[in-house]
């Protein structure tokens, strides 16, 4: 009863947000005035905001930025020591520091290290938090220059990458993040400079408990659908994730944007109808694996002796349930459960959601462009089952758009299959697993999918220090965020170009409840046929005994 | 006021107008009869394309042909029942793929080869008297061609007037008029001329003319594939390389869970997942749809017009031809005040008797019927000198030559007032006018003077206005309804018309066009078409002068008529050999048909492969995970049956699905949401539902195989 309270609860304060936050990201996003604080940053890094970018230019910018942030990341872990509050944690060794750079700037925050032993505050906050706030504008950024591409027509212009970066960060993300850190510190959520603090234990022998800023990360963290905890236990730690107060808050930040980025969508292109549709493909899908890991978990562990293990305790079966879901739902990857420890089908929800794509409502803007991509795809299809050119918001899909949309869809799979099957072609994999049999293939199957998509959370289970993991699972992090933005802001440039034609009765409507099914229905079919056969051997052969 | 007909009138009586209409613009789209016997005659050149090469433009079964090269080795070297049925079936899934491509082409060589006895061994006789083989004609070569000879090739005629026998290429039998000048002048090699002498000025290359274009065309010789058949291709060799992905990945999982599979197996998984359907299916669609259209007596230049066709959102439809019967007949004679109608009906039969145009003649039969006036030219009348029709005078009539020196005038009523040189009646023939433009009719001024020089405003003896004659344009039946459709399909209709703004007000009110272009001349078509397209409508067309050409090409679809001129003929995409405007729309719902089908095909093709999962993942995984015969849902047999009949099944419904893809799929105009729901249902749904019914089926038989059952 309580679960499903907090469910609502939570439904409410996004339906209470989705309006004014989605009408406010339109505007940013839309206005030809800088904020003086912005105009500032221009005039430092010599950028003219009134400039607008082709598409190539645009890419460019992004894929310098991100890469800039990968050395800047890099270097600043390798000198540790020669920054404050390094508390002598020394040098983070190099396969760690790569992995690391890596996963932070795309977004993934998948963690090969312990945080309390490996980073000092100075690396936390100048480093991973950095990257917590400009990740997240990065995959905003591609998403409002796609849905510009939509509504633009007849230009090569899709906006300036390095004004939609800043205005994300100084308009969206800095003034939501600032408000939630204070009112996580006031749930509880530890703020502190300190290392830690000495305490002795009940059995009489001293330790060190790990203090760390954790609030300022912890707002943004979950904002930016990013997810790289502070602590170890990441958000199942009480110093990140205190009370059930400060859970539903955070399950509440880390879904606002992308929910709130369809109502943006709609404002943009002019129809609401179609931001809408799109909301209703997000809700739905995301409420069927609700229903799926929640049942799953339910089930497990009303059994005699009961599965209590990767239950939170502190929160109950609900709330692991409904944070699970929100957090691979959107490509955040926190955890305030282990899924390693779900049960088959829990677990393997949490990996469906992943595999299909993070578009249920997805990562910040990662999640718009996404399921963008899959309704041209879906409309391609359908489209010629009405015996037209297919059209969606009035661009006709040709021959290219098709090709990047393809690109974007079919990057993950190739990814995921083929990260999963090379490791498990090799005879070390086994030694880093900590299961056999299905359950150790769901691990392997879970890091990669995990990287791939971005997301960052960990099935647990497999250990990932090895020189071979470290360099795998950070090129699937790599390629499967900047392979997609190449070709969405491809496909953003192509759309551009194209005049815009208004809808008439002879083409498909979009827009629709029936285009949500389309739309739901490719999403579900193109994860069905591609992952099915490797799920068999994994979650499906785990589970169905 | 009046307008001149824009459409020079066809040459054939109203009557096997329609009986054409009725014959070849059908309405439900179709073709003719599958006969199975096709697959049988075209087995031989489906084994010829097994050649790789020919195979590695289609990556979809370019794939299964490298499968089953690979699963042939494997059963070579470890032969057992399984792995050589497997092998035989998906080396008969290549050859009924190319079945497939083969029956399509070979329905198009029949119609090439129609197209072909037309090009005989012509001898063709050069203006300077020496006489050539056809095939060795250069352009711009003038040859003399006489009663009973055959036109040698494409061209336009210089000199001279004939009636030509086109029935090889258009198989309408009545005779047509061919003349130098104007925009009937162009003549179609192995056409044969039935009487006078013309000189023709050779327009194409040997080998290049119009019919030579269509051959090439039609056998699928110079298919190029259309956007969207690109735009699909890619979608499916995505699929392909992600289903190759998925199955080459899935053995390292599978030997790691204690289960490696052999590649047979892995092959067959491969084969049954990527689209083999609709990739089969996906060349002969369009050679299809070219057939289609030749079976209609069209002619399209490239596939792309055929796919534009389904595209187009706005029709440019001639009114005459069209939307009404070719030509307006008169209806009423309006005299002016104070004129006796006995006079005007005299007056207007003799300035109409020379005038051999169905508007001319309609004329004289409306005096016969009404006043008793004779049909046939006395002689005095007979030898009066006819004034053709002229753009610029907008009048026609007679030159009497019976010593009172009558000029008989009729003609747009601004013209023949300008010719009078006399503003007395002005007004009184205006009201007339406007009331019968007002009704759709067009208003005719008919005028006589004696002795122009002489005529004077003041002297009604010496001539004047006498009154109006109406003619009245007849909609077709059942053309509203059929505006109706094609709104429901998002088309806009746009009727091109010569005549006045309320005229054609009136005709578009009474046939339900969506929009009208009156007084239209060349440019205004253009700019319409420019302007639709600027807000990226396609828009199609039908035309036939030479003064059209430029519009034709600009058109995304321009259907040119067959007896218009070589460049209305050159500008456009098609060619219509029955010259019938009203097949534009039935040539719309040809290219959307066409994409309809594939759509369905992919989709259909896409939707089985969750029942190939359900057959063919348990019968892999069985033995390793035995609670995986949950998913064996089907109850097949043995993994070897279960995997055997899910390939057995994978390469029939290609053949089961050919006739489908030559004839199309049933398309009936209709918004786009419920085609989509229809689509969805039958193919999506169906798609799901009929592989599981298949495979069971086909595992009934199978498991009855030693070594497999």
């Amino acid at each position: 009863m309580a679960g499903v309270l907090q469910v609502l609860v939570l439904l409410v304060l996004l339906a209470a947000v989705w309006r004014p936050l989605g009408d406010w990201m339109a505007r940013v996003h839309t206005d030809e005035r800088d904020w003086r604080l912005e105009l500032g940053i221009y005039r430092l890094v010599g950028v003219d905001p009134r400039s607008e970018q082709r598409a190539s230019t645009y890419a460019v910018a992004i894929l310098a930025f991100s890469f800039a942030g990968i050395v800047l990341l890099y270097l600043l872990q390798r000198l540790q020591t020669l920054l404050p509050w390094s508390f002598d944690r020394g040098t983070v060794e190099p396969g760690i520091a790569f992995n690391t750079a890596i996963s932070f700037v795309t977004n993934t925050n998948w963690q090969s290290y312990v945080p309390e032993t490996t980073l000092g505050h100075a690396v936390q906050m100048a480093g991973l938090t950095v990257q917590n706030f400009v990740s997240a504008a990065v995959g905003m950024a591609v998403a409002v220059a796609l849905v510009r591409g939509f509504v633009r027509s007849r230009t090569d212009r899709l906006g300036n990458a390095w004004v939609d970066i800043v205005r994300g960060c100084t308009r969206v993300l800095l003034p939501i993040a600032g408000v939630a850190a204070v009112a996580l510190v006031a749930t509880g959520v530890v703020m502190s400079l300190r290392a830690g603090v000495d305490v002795v234990g009940p059995d009489g022998r001293p330790s060190t408990i790990a203090l760390a800023p954790t609030a300022s990360q912890e707002s943004i963290k979950e904002l930016g659908t990013n997810g790289g905890g502070i602590f170890n236990a990441n958000s199942a730690h009480p110093f990140e994730n205190p009370n059930p107060v400060s859970n539903l808050l955070e399950t509440f930040l880390l879904l606002v944007i992308p929910v709130s980025l369809t109502r943006t969508f709609g404002r943009m292109v002019g129809s609401m109808r179609q931001g809408v549709s799109l909301l209703a493909v997000m809700a739905g899908l995301w409420g069927a694996m609700l229903a799926v890991i929640w049942t799953a978990e339910a089930r497990t562990a009303s059994f005699a002796g009961a599965n209590l293990e990767g239950k939170e305790t502190r929160f109950g079966i609900p709330a692991s349930a409904l944070w699970a879901n929100a957090t691979t739902g959107t490509s955040t990857g926190a955890v305030n459960s282990m899924h390693d420890s779900f049960s088959a089908f829990g677990g393997g929800g949490a990996l469906v959601n992943m595999l299909f794509s993070e578009m249920t409502p997805g990562g910040v803007g990662t999640g718009l462009y996404s399921i963008l991509v899959v309704a041209i795809v879906a409309v391609f299809l359908a489209g010629l089952m009405v015996g037209r050119t297919p059209e969606y918001l009035g661009k006709r899909l040709g021959r290219r758009e098709v090709t990047c949309a393809v690109v974007v869809v079919l990057t993950m799979p190739a990814l995921v299959l083929g990260g999963t099957g090379l490791a498990i072609a090799l005879p070390s994999t086994r030694d880093a697993m900590t299961n056999s049999g299905p359950h150790g293939l769901s691990e392997v199957l879970y890091a990669y999918a995990s990287a791939a998509n971005n997301n960052g959370s960990a099935f647990a289970g497999l250990t990932v220090t090895s020189g071979f993991f470290q360099t795998t699972l950070g090129i699937a992090m790599l390629l499967g965020r900047f392979l997609p933005i190449v070709a969405v802001l491809a496909l953003a440039g192509l759309l551009a170009r194209r005049p815009r034609v208004e809808p008439r009765p002879g083409t498909l409507s979009t827009g629709t409840p029936l285009f949500s099914v389309l739309v739901a229905g490719t999403v579900v079919l193109v994860a069905t046929i591609t992952f099915l056969p490797a799920l068999a051997l994994s979650p499906l052969a785990e589970g169905l005994t | 006021m009046t307008a001149p007909p824009v459409v020079p009138a066809a040459h054939r009586s109203p009557a096997e107008a329609e009986q054409l209409h009725a014959g070849r613009t059908g309405r439900a789209v179709g073709a003719g009869a599958f006969r199975p016997r096709q697959l049988l005659e075209s087995l031989p050149t489906a084994l010829r394309k097994l050649d790789p090469r020919r195979q590695a433009r289609n990556p979809v079964m370019f794939v299964v042909w490298v499968g089953s090269v690979v699963v042939t080795v494997a059963a070579i070297l470890d032969p057992t029942v399984f792995a050589w049925s497997i092998a035989v079936w998906l080396w008969l899934t290549v050859v009924f793929a190319n079945l497939a491509e083969a029956v399509a082409e070979g329905r198009g060589r029949a119609q090439a080869d129609a197209l072909r006895a037309t090009r005989t061994d012509t001898v063709a006789h050069l203006v300077d008297g020496r006489a050539v083989p056809a095939t060795e004609l250069r352009v711009d070569d003038r040859v003399v061609v006489e009663a009973g000879q055959t036109i040698p090739g494409d061209g336009e005629i210089v000199e001279g007037i004939a009636t030509v026998d086109e029935s090889a290429i258009t198989g309408e039998s009545a005779p047509v008029v061919r003349e130098s000048g104007g925009d009937l002048s162009s003549v179609t090699g192995g056409t044969t001329v039935l009487s006078d002498r013309i000189v023709i000025r050779i327009t194409a290359k040997p080998g290049e003319s119009f019919v030579d274009r269509m051959i090439a065309l039609v056998e699928g010789a110079q298919r190029q594939k259309t956007p969207n058949e690109i735009a699909l291709t890619i979608l499916l060799s995505a699929l392909t390389i992600v289903f190759l992905v998925a199955v080459v990945t899935l053995q390292p999982m599978a030997a790691y869970s204690g289960g490696e599979q052999s590649l047979v197996v892995l092959v067959a998984l491969l084969v049954c997942l990527i689209p083999t359907t609709i990739g089969a299916l996906l060349s002969a669609i369009g050679i299809a749809g070219m057939d289609r259209l030749v079976q209609r007596n069209v002619l399209a230049t490239s596939g792309r017009a055929v796919e534009a066709a389904g595209d187009v959102s706005t029709l440019l439809l001639d009114k005459t031809g069209t939307i009404t019967y070719g030509n307006r007949r008169a209806t009423a004679l309006h005299p002016l005040p104070g004129v006796d109608v006995a006079e005007l009906a005299e007056i207007a039969r003799l300035a109409s008797l020379a005038d051999t145009t169905p508007e001319g003649r309609s004329i004289v039969e409306l005096c016969a019927r009404e006043y008793g006036l004779p049909v046939e030219a006395s002689a005095t009348e007979a030898a009066a000198e006819f004034v053709p029709f002229s753009a610029t005078t907008r009048m026609s009539g007679v030159d009497m030559d019976d010593g009172d020196g009558r000029e008989l005038r009729k003609g747009a009523t601004s013209a023949v007032l300008a010719w009078l040189d006399d503003d007395t009646d002005r007004a009184r023939l205006e009201a007339i006018a406007t009331a019968i433009a007002e009704r759709g009719g067009t208003p005719l001024v008919v005028a006589y003077v004696r002795d122009l020089l002489g005529y004077s405003t003041k002297d009604r003896s010496r001539g004047g206005a006498l009154g109006v004659v109406e003619l009245s344009d007849v909609v077709k039946p059942g053309i509203a309804e059929r505006f109706g459709e094609l709104r429901a399909m998002g088309i806009k209709t746009v009727m091109i018309t010569g005549d006045n703004p309320v005229t054609a007000r009136a005709i578009a009110a009474e046939s339900g066009v969506d929009d009208v272009l009156a007084e239209a001349t060349p440019e205004d078509k253009l700019a319409l078409i420019r302007s639709e397209q600027a807000g990226g409508r396609m828009v199609a067309m039908t035309g036939d002068g030479t003064n059209d050409a430029p519009a034709l090409a600009q058109a995304d679809v321009g259907v040119a008529m067959n007896s218009g001129t070589a460049a209305a003929k050159e500008a456009g995409n098609m060619v219509d050999l029955d010259s019938d405007p009203t097949k534009l729309i039935g040539v719309v719902e040809v290219g959307k048909q066409m994409l309809v089908t594939r759509g369905a095909l992919t989709t259909f093709s896409l939707a089985n492969d969750l029942a190939k999962y359900f057959a063919i993942l348990p019968a892999m995984f069985l033995a390793l995970y035995p609670q995986l015969g949950a998913l064996n849902i089907m109850g097949l047999a043995t993994p070897e049956s279960a995997i055997l009949s899910a390939v057995v099944f994978n390469a029939l419904i290609i053949v089961a699905l050919i006739p489908l893809a030559l004839r199309g799929v049933r398309f009936r105009p209709s918004s786009a949401d419920r085609l989509l729901r229809r689509n969805m249902l039958v193919y999506g749904l169906g798609g799901v539902i009929v592989p599981f019914v298949g495979i069971v089926g086909i595992d009934l038989v199978v498991r009855l195989v030693p070594g497999i059952g």
